[in-house]
Protein backbone atom coordinates (compact mmCIF):
# COMPACT_ATOMS: atom_id res chain seq x y z
CA UNK A 1 0.00 0.00 0.00
CA UNK A 2 1.27 3.57 -0.94
CA UNK A 3 0.95 4.93 2.63
CA UNK A 4 1.44 8.58 1.55
CA UNK A 5 -1.06 8.48 -1.07
CA UNK A 6 -3.82 6.36 1.40
CA UNK A 7 -2.64 9.15 4.58
CA UNK A 8 -3.64 11.84 1.48
CA UNK A 9 -7.02 10.16 1.45
CA UNK A 10 -7.89 10.40 4.32
CA UNK A 11 -7.05 13.66 5.74
CA UNK A 12 -9.70 14.69 2.74
CA UNK A 13 -12.10 12.26 4.23
CA UNK A 14 -11.52 13.18 7.65
CA UNK A 15 -11.88 17.09 7.02
CA UNK A 16 -15.52 16.50 4.97
CA UNK A 17 -16.70 14.03 8.17
CA UNK A 18 -15.45 16.33 10.62
CA UNK A 19 -16.89 19.11 9.09
CA UNK A 20 -20.17 17.36 7.70
CA UNK A 21 -20.61 16.87 11.90
CA UNK A 22 -20.00 19.65 13.13
CA UNK A 23 -22.49 21.46 10.73
CA UNK A 24 -25.04 18.50 11.17
CA UNK A 25 -25.22 19.84 14.96
CA UNK A 26 -27.03 22.44 13.75
CA UNK A 27 -30.14 20.38 12.71
CA UNK A 28 -33.22 21.03 14.19
CA UNK A 29 -31.55 24.41 15.62
CA UNK A 30 -30.54 26.79 12.74
CA UNK A 31 -31.91 30.82 13.10
CA UNK A 32 -34.93 29.85 10.73
CA UNK A 33 -35.97 26.64 8.77
CA UNK A 34 -34.46 27.67 5.85
CA UNK A 35 -30.85 27.92 7.22
CA UNK A 36 -31.46 25.26 9.11
CA UNK A 37 -32.52 22.69 6.16
CA UNK A 38 -29.48 24.70 4.16
CA UNK A 39 -26.86 23.41 6.46
CA UNK A 40 -28.42 20.18 7.27
CA UNK A 41 -27.55 19.97 3.32
CA UNK A 42 -23.97 20.86 3.48
CA UNK A 43 -23.72 18.65 6.26
CA UNK A 44 -24.82 15.78 3.87
CA UNK A 45 -22.67 16.83 0.87
CA UNK A 46 -19.57 16.42 3.28
CA UNK A 47 -20.88 13.33 4.80
CA UNK A 48 -21.31 11.73 1.34
CA UNK A 49 -18.24 13.07 -0.07
CA UNK A 50 -16.27 11.53 3.65
CA UNK A 51 -17.88 8.04 2.34
CA UNK A 52 -16.54 8.19 -1.40
CA UNK A 53 -13.21 8.83 0.16
CA UNK A 54 -13.00 6.54 3.14
CA UNK A 55 -14.42 3.40 -0.03
CA UNK A 56 -11.25 4.20 -1.73
CA UNK A 57 -8.91 4.18 0.78
CA UNK A 58 -10.58 0.99 2.44
CA UNK A 59 -9.76 -0.54 -1.66
CA UNK A 60 -5.83 0.06 -0.44
CA UNK A 61 -6.56 -1.47 2.52
CA UNK A 62 -7.40 -4.65 3.05
CA UNK A 63 -9.85 -5.97 5.23
CA UNK A 64 -11.48 -2.62 5.79
CA UNK A 65 -14.29 -0.85 5.25
CA UNK A 66 -15.17 2.72 5.32
CA UNK A 67 -16.98 2.16 8.68
CA UNK A 68 -13.60 1.17 9.97
CA UNK A 69 -12.33 4.61 9.58
CA UNK A 70 -14.98 6.81 10.69
CA UNK A 71 -16.13 4.75 13.87
CA UNK A 72 -13.00 2.88 15.30
CA UNK A 73 -10.10 5.14 14.68
CA UNK A 74 -9.32 7.26 17.96
CA UNK A 75 -8.49 11.12 17.88
CA UNK A 76 -4.66 10.84 17.59
CA UNK A 77 -5.66 8.74 14.06
CA UNK A 78 -7.71 11.19 12.44
CA UNK A 79 -5.94 13.87 9.94
CA UNK A 80 -8.77 16.83 9.88
CA UNK A 81 -7.59 20.51 10.13
CA UNK A 82 -8.11 21.83 13.03
CA UNK A 83 -10.45 24.67 12.03
CA UNK A 84 -13.38 22.00 11.37
CA UNK A 85 -13.11 20.52 14.84
CA UNK A 86 -13.83 24.22 16.24
CA UNK A 87 -17.11 24.39 17.69
CA UNK A 88 -20.28 26.16 16.08
CA UNK A 89 -20.81 28.53 19.11
CA UNK A 90 -23.34 30.88 16.94
CA UNK A 91 -24.11 31.37 13.50
CA UNK A 92 -21.32 33.66 12.88
CA UNK A 93 -18.53 31.38 13.96
CA UNK A 94 -20.24 28.64 12.07
CA UNK A 95 -20.28 30.61 8.56
CA UNK A 96 -17.06 32.09 8.80
CA UNK A 97 -15.59 28.46 9.50
CA UNK A 98 -17.36 27.37 6.25
CA UNK A 99 -16.14 30.38 4.61
CA UNK A 100 -12.80 30.02 5.15
CA UNK A 101 -12.95 26.10 4.23
CA UNK A 102 -15.23 26.33 1.18
CA UNK A 103 -13.04 28.80 -0.53
CA UNK A 104 -9.85 26.46 -0.04
CA UNK A 105 -11.61 23.36 -0.29
CA UNK A 106 -13.08 24.51 -4.04
CA UNK A 107 -9.17 25.64 -4.65
CA UNK A 108 -7.76 21.53 -3.78
CA UNK A 109 -10.67 20.19 -5.51
CA UNK A 110 -9.87 22.33 -8.84
CA UNK A 111 -6.49 20.96 -9.31
CA UNK A 112 -7.50 17.57 -7.63
CA UNK A 113 -9.86 16.66 -10.71
CA UNK A 114 -8.00 17.31 -13.39
CA UNK A 115 -5.03 15.51 -11.57
CA UNK A 116 -3.24 12.21 -12.74
CA UNK A 117 -4.74 10.07 -10.01
CA UNK A 118 -8.10 8.77 -11.61
CA UNK A 119 -9.93 7.80 -8.40
CA UNK A 120 -9.19 10.93 -6.55
CA UNK A 121 -10.00 12.92 -10.18
CA UNK A 122 -13.49 11.35 -10.39
CA UNK A 123 -14.59 12.03 -6.80
CA UNK A 124 -13.16 15.48 -6.67
CA UNK A 125 -15.28 16.35 -10.12
CA UNK A 126 -18.64 15.26 -7.78
CA UNK A 127 -17.50 17.45 -4.75
CA UNK A 128 -16.54 20.35 -7.08
CA UNK A 129 -20.14 20.81 -7.72
CA UNK A 130 -21.33 20.56 -4.61
CA UNK A 131 -18.94 23.00 -2.80
CA UNK A 132 -19.44 25.40 -5.47
CA UNK A 133 -23.04 25.73 -3.82
CA UNK A 134 -21.11 25.71 -0.42
CA UNK A 135 -18.85 28.60 -1.38
CA UNK A 136 -21.84 30.74 -2.53
CA UNK A 137 -23.85 29.79 0.98
CA UNK A 138 -21.14 31.05 3.36
CA UNK A 139 -19.66 33.92 1.45
CA UNK A 140 -23.49 35.24 1.09
CA UNK A 141 -23.62 34.49 4.65
CA UNK A 142 -20.10 36.29 5.24
CA UNK A 143 -21.59 39.48 3.37
CA UNK A 144 -24.88 39.78 4.77
CA UNK A 145 -24.07 39.05 8.31
CA UNK A 146 -20.78 41.96 7.27
CA UNK A 147 -22.96 44.67 5.82
CA UNK A 148 -26.50 43.48 8.09
CA UNK A 149 -26.67 45.30 11.90
CA UNK A 150 -24.41 46.33 14.22
CA UNK A 151 -24.71 43.18 16.26
CA UNK A 152 -23.96 41.17 13.20
CA UNK A 153 -21.29 42.92 12.05
CA UNK A 154 -19.30 42.70 15.75
CA UNK A 155 -20.20 39.17 15.87
CA UNK A 156 -19.23 37.92 12.29
CA UNK A 157 -15.91 39.76 12.04
CA UNK A 158 -15.27 38.59 15.83
CA UNK A 159 -15.33 35.11 14.33
CA UNK A 160 -13.23 35.82 11.62
CA UNK A 161 -10.80 37.06 13.94
CA UNK A 162 -10.79 33.84 16.00
CA UNK A 163 -10.53 31.54 13.39
CA UNK A 164 -7.96 33.03 10.99
CA UNK A 165 -5.32 31.57 12.84
CA UNK A 166 -6.37 28.17 11.59
CA UNK A 167 -5.92 29.05 8.29
CA UNK A 168 -2.21 28.78 8.12
CA UNK A 169 -2.83 24.75 8.16
CA UNK A 170 -4.56 24.80 4.64
CA UNK A 171 -0.88 25.55 3.39
CA UNK A 172 1.69 24.08 5.64
CA UNK A 173 1.82 20.58 4.00
CA UNK A 174 1.86 17.40 5.55
CA UNK A 175 4.15 14.36 4.24
CA UNK A 176 1.25 13.36 2.26
CA UNK A 177 0.77 16.61 0.71
CA UNK A 178 4.35 16.92 -0.22
CA UNK A 179 4.17 13.52 -1.78
CA UNK A 180 1.03 14.66 -4.06
CA UNK A 181 2.93 17.84 -4.57
CA UNK A 182 5.71 16.09 -6.30
CA UNK A 183 3.55 12.57 -8.20
CA UNK A 184 0.47 14.86 -8.71
CA UNK A 185 0.96 18.51 -8.89
CA UNK A 186 -1.10 19.39 -6.30
CA UNK A 187 0.75 21.83 -5.07
CA UNK A 188 -0.44 24.03 -1.78
CA UNK A 189 1.93 26.78 -1.91
CA UNK A 190 0.76 27.76 -5.16
CA UNK A 191 -2.97 28.12 -3.37
CA UNK A 192 -2.23 29.91 -0.96
CA UNK A 193 -2.28 33.26 -2.51
CA UNK A 194 -5.37 32.99 -4.75
CA UNK A 195 -7.43 31.81 -1.42
CA UNK A 196 -5.94 35.30 -0.02
CA UNK A 197 -6.97 37.38 -2.99
CA UNK A 198 -10.88 35.50 -3.27
CA UNK A 199 -11.17 35.52 0.88
CA UNK A 200 -9.89 39.18 1.36
CA UNK A 201 -12.49 40.50 -1.44
CA UNK A 202 -14.93 38.99 -0.09
CA UNK A 203 -14.24 40.26 2.99
CA UNK A 204 -14.09 43.67 1.76
CA UNK A 205 -17.21 43.31 0.28
CA UNK A 206 -19.34 42.44 3.51
CA UNK A 207 -17.69 45.57 5.02
CA UNK A 208 -15.11 43.41 7.39
CA UNK A 209 -11.60 43.69 8.32
CA UNK A 210 -9.39 41.10 6.99
CA UNK A 211 -7.29 39.47 10.32
CA UNK A 212 -3.83 39.13 10.66
CA UNK A 213 -2.17 37.03 12.89
CA UNK A 214 1.53 35.60 13.65
CA UNK A 215 0.58 32.76 15.69
CA UNK A 216 -0.40 29.64 13.41
CA UNK A 217 -2.38 26.81 14.64
CA UNK A 218 -1.17 23.52 13.52
CA UNK A 219 -1.21 20.32 14.09
CA UNK A 220 -4.24 18.38 12.56
CA UNK A 221 -2.96 16.65 10.01
CA UNK A 222 -0.29 14.78 11.86
CA UNK A 223 -2.76 13.90 14.76
CA UNK A 224 -2.58 17.13 17.44
CA UNK A 225 -5.67 17.72 17.87
CA UNK A 226 -7.92 20.17 20.42
CA UNK A 227 -10.05 18.46 23.05
CA UNK A 228 -12.85 19.20 20.83
CA UNK A 229 -12.27 16.49 18.21
CA UNK A 230 -12.46 13.89 21.30
CA UNK A 231 -16.31 15.56 22.01
CA UNK A 232 -17.27 14.62 18.15
CA UNK A 233 -15.76 11.54 18.39
CA UNK A 234 -17.53 10.37 21.25
CA UNK A 235 -20.49 10.94 19.87
CA UNK A 236 -19.70 10.13 16.68
CA UNK A 237 -18.72 6.45 17.58
CA UNK A 238 -21.15 5.62 20.45
CA UNK A 239 -22.99 2.98 19.04
CA UNK A 240 -19.85 1.04 17.20
CA UNK A 241 -17.68 1.75 20.85
CA UNK A 242 -21.17 0.33 22.89
CA UNK A 243 -22.35 -2.37 20.68
CA UNK A 244 -18.78 -3.00 18.39
CA UNK A 245 -19.93 -4.54 15.03
CA UNK A 246 -23.63 -3.71 15.46
CA UNK A 247 -25.34 -2.78 11.65
CA UNK A 248 -28.36 -1.38 10.84
CA UNK B 1 -23.67 -22.88 -33.31
CA UNK B 2 -25.65 -19.35 -32.86
CA UNK B 3 -23.58 -17.49 -34.74
CA UNK B 4 -22.35 -14.01 -32.98
CA UNK B 5 -24.65 -11.47 -34.86
CA UNK B 6 -27.87 -13.18 -33.76
CA UNK B 7 -26.14 -13.36 -30.09
CA UNK B 8 -25.84 -9.88 -29.74
CA UNK B 9 -29.21 -9.04 -30.90
CA UNK B 10 -30.73 -10.97 -28.56
CA UNK B 11 -28.63 -9.14 -26.10
CA UNK B 12 -30.08 -6.28 -27.08
CA UNK B 13 -33.42 -7.36 -26.80
CA UNK B 14 -32.51 -8.41 -23.47
CA UNK B 15 -30.84 -5.46 -22.37
CA UNK B 16 -33.41 -3.41 -24.05
CA UNK B 17 -36.34 -5.21 -21.71
CA UNK B 18 -34.28 -4.40 -18.71
CA UNK B 19 -34.09 -0.60 -19.47
CA UNK B 20 -37.82 -0.85 -19.80
CA UNK B 21 -38.13 -2.09 -16.15
CA UNK B 22 -35.74 0.43 -15.09
CA UNK B 23 -38.24 3.12 -16.48
CA UNK B 24 -40.44 2.15 -13.98
CA UNK B 25 -38.30 2.36 -11.06
CA UNK B 26 -38.76 5.94 -9.36
CA UNK B 27 -37.13 8.37 -7.95
CA UNK B 28 -37.83 8.08 -4.19
CA UNK B 29 -37.68 11.38 -3.89
CA UNK B 30 -38.82 12.79 -6.68
CA UNK B 31 -41.38 10.16 -7.31
CA UNK B 32 -42.50 11.45 -10.90
CA UNK B 33 -39.34 10.74 -12.43
CA UNK B 34 -37.87 7.21 -13.41
CA UNK B 35 -34.40 6.75 -12.88
CA UNK B 36 -33.86 6.52 -16.84
CA UNK B 37 -35.82 10.16 -17.03
CA UNK B 38 -33.31 11.23 -13.98
CA UNK B 39 -29.92 10.16 -16.24
CA UNK B 40 -28.08 8.06 -13.24
CA UNK B 41 -28.13 4.63 -15.58
CA UNK B 42 -24.86 5.00 -17.05
CA UNK B 43 -24.43 0.73 -18.29
CA UNK B 44 -26.28 -1.83 -18.55
CA UNK B 45 -24.65 -4.96 -19.61
CA UNK B 46 -24.55 -8.76 -18.91
CA UNK B 47 -21.24 -10.23 -17.60
CA UNK B 48 -21.13 -13.92 -17.19
CA UNK B 49 -24.77 -14.51 -16.83
CA UNK B 50 -25.41 -11.55 -14.09
CA UNK B 51 -26.67 -8.39 -15.56
CA UNK B 52 -24.77 -5.37 -14.57
CA UNK B 53 -26.33 -2.60 -13.89
CA UNK B 54 -24.32 0.59 -13.61
CA UNK B 55 -25.72 3.79 -11.74
CA UNK B 56 -23.91 7.24 -10.73
CA UNK B 57 -25.02 9.56 -7.96
CA UNK B 58 -26.54 12.46 -8.08
CA UNK B 59 -25.28 14.25 -4.96
CA UNK B 60 -22.37 13.03 -3.15
CA UNK B 61 -24.61 12.63 0.10
CA UNK B 62 -27.85 11.99 -1.36
CA UNK B 63 -29.96 9.81 1.06
CA UNK B 64 -32.16 7.72 -1.86
CA UNK B 65 -29.15 6.21 -3.71
CA UNK B 66 -28.89 3.22 -2.01
CA UNK B 67 -33.01 2.61 -1.68
CA UNK B 68 -32.41 3.54 -5.49
CA UNK B 69 -30.44 0.41 -5.39
CA UNK B 70 -32.57 -1.67 -3.68
CA UNK B 71 -35.69 -0.96 -5.77
CA UNK B 72 -33.99 -1.69 -8.94
CA UNK B 73 -32.92 -4.47 -7.50
CA UNK B 74 -36.57 -5.48 -6.27
CA UNK B 75 -37.99 -3.90 -10.20
CA UNK B 76 -35.58 -6.57 -12.14
CA UNK B 77 -36.66 -9.54 -9.43
CA UNK B 78 -40.24 -8.87 -10.14
CA UNK B 79 -39.73 -9.26 -13.97
CA UNK B 80 -37.49 -12.61 -13.69
CA UNK B 81 -34.06 -10.36 -14.16
CA UNK B 82 -33.37 -12.53 -10.92
CA UNK B 83 -29.91 -12.48 -11.27
CA UNK B 84 -28.79 -8.78 -10.75
CA UNK B 85 -25.95 -6.45 -9.42
CA UNK B 86 -26.08 -2.42 -9.21
CA UNK B 87 -22.84 -0.91 -9.36
CA UNK B 88 -22.10 2.97 -8.18
CA UNK B 89 -19.70 4.42 -10.33
CA UNK B 90 -18.36 7.99 -10.29
CA UNK B 91 -17.25 8.62 -14.08
CA UNK B 92 -18.55 10.67 -15.51
CA UNK B 93 -20.14 13.06 -12.28
CA UNK B 94 -24.16 13.09 -13.10
CA UNK B 95 -25.46 16.35 -14.09
CA UNK B 96 -29.09 17.65 -14.77
CA UNK B 97 -28.03 18.06 -18.86
CA UNK B 98 -28.66 14.25 -18.09
CA UNK B 99 -32.51 14.96 -17.12
CA UNK B 100 -34.16 13.77 -20.60
CA UNK B 101 -36.84 16.11 -21.64
CA UNK B 102 -39.62 13.79 -21.11
CA UNK B 103 -38.28 14.03 -17.37
CA UNK B 104 -38.28 18.14 -17.59
CA UNK B 105 -41.83 17.77 -18.40
CA UNK B 106 -42.75 15.29 -16.06
CA UNK B 107 -41.28 17.45 -13.39
CA UNK B 108 -42.62 20.87 -14.29
CA UNK B 109 -46.54 19.54 -14.19
CA UNK B 110 -45.33 17.72 -10.78
CA UNK B 111 -44.81 21.77 -9.48
CA UNK B 112 -41.15 21.52 -9.46
CA UNK B 113 -39.23 23.77 -11.79
CA UNK B 114 -36.97 22.01 -13.98
CA UNK B 115 -33.19 23.22 -13.95
CA UNK B 116 -32.87 26.27 -16.01
CA UNK B 117 -29.77 26.72 -18.30
CA UNK B 118 -26.28 24.79 -17.96
CA UNK B 119 -24.27 24.14 -15.40
CA UNK B 120 -21.01 24.79 -17.01
CA UNK B 121 -18.56 27.22 -15.95
CA UNK B 122 -19.25 29.56 -14.21
CA UNK B 123 -23.08 28.94 -13.96
CA UNK B 124 -22.96 26.50 -11.19
CA UNK B 125 -23.71 27.57 -8.13
CA UNK B 126 -25.40 30.61 -9.57
CA UNK B 127 -28.45 31.42 -8.14
CA UNK B 128 -29.40 34.84 -10.05
CA UNK B 129 -30.97 33.57 -13.30
CA UNK B 130 -34.38 34.10 -13.46
CA UNK B 131 -36.70 30.64 -12.83
CA UNK B 132 -39.86 30.22 -14.43
CA UNK B 133 -42.80 29.27 -12.05
CA UNK B 134 -44.01 25.40 -13.11
CA UNK B 135 -47.42 27.07 -11.99
CA UNK B 136 -48.31 29.92 -14.47
CA UNK B 137 -45.29 30.45 -15.75
CA UNK B 138 -44.38 33.67 -14.48
CA UNK B 139 -40.65 34.85 -14.25
CA UNK B 140 -41.47 37.50 -11.51
CA UNK B 141 -40.37 34.65 -9.38
CA UNK B 142 -37.57 35.15 -6.20
CA UNK B 143 -35.08 32.36 -4.38
CA UNK B 144 -36.15 31.83 -0.65
CA UNK B 145 -32.83 29.65 -0.03
CA UNK B 146 -30.31 27.95 -2.07
CA UNK B 147 -31.53 24.83 -0.36
CA UNK B 148 -34.31 23.12 -0.21
CA UNK B 149 -36.10 20.30 0.95
CA UNK B 150 -33.68 18.12 -0.64
CA UNK B 151 -29.58 18.29 -2.02
CA UNK B 152 -30.98 18.75 -5.80
CA UNK B 153 -33.57 21.10 -5.15
CA UNK B 154 -33.68 25.37 -4.11
CA UNK B 155 -36.84 27.23 -2.89
CA UNK B 156 -38.65 29.90 -4.59
CA UNK B 157 -41.38 32.17 -4.40
CA UNK B 158 -43.67 33.65 -7.03
CA UNK B 159 -44.39 36.91 -7.07
CA UNK B 160 -47.42 36.57 -9.39
CA UNK B 161 -49.40 33.75 -8.33
CA UNK B 162 -47.88 33.71 -4.88
CA UNK B 163 -47.10 30.10 -4.58
CA UNK B 164 -43.77 28.42 -3.31
CA UNK B 165 -42.45 26.20 -5.51
CA UNK B 166 -39.04 23.74 -5.52
CA UNK B 167 -36.61 24.47 -8.57
CA UNK B 168 -34.45 21.26 -9.54
CA UNK B 169 -30.79 23.35 -9.67
CA UNK B 170 -28.36 23.09 -11.95
CA UNK B 171 -25.70 20.45 -11.11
Amino acid sequence: MNKDLHNYIIQLGDNSLILGHRISEWCGHGPVLEQDIALTNIALDHVGQARMYYQLAATMEPGKTEDDYAYLRTVTEYKNLLLLEQENKDFGYTIARSFYYDQFHLLILRVLKSCGNKDLSEIAAQAYKEVSYHCRFSSDWVKRLGDGTEESHRRIQRALDEFFPYTAEFFAPSEADNYMAGKYGVDLSKLSSQWSVIVENIVREATLTMPTTPYPQLGGKQGRHSEKLGFILTELQYMQRTYPNSTW
Amino acid sequence: MVNQSSIREQLSTEIQDIYNVLDTVLDPEVPVLTVVDLGIIRNVRKENGTIQVDICPTYSGCPALDVIAIDIKFALDQACFTNSKVNYILDQPWTTNWISEDGKRKLKEYGIAPPQGSPDKGQLGEMDKTIICPICDSKNTEMISAFGSTACKSLYRCKDCLEPFDYFKCH
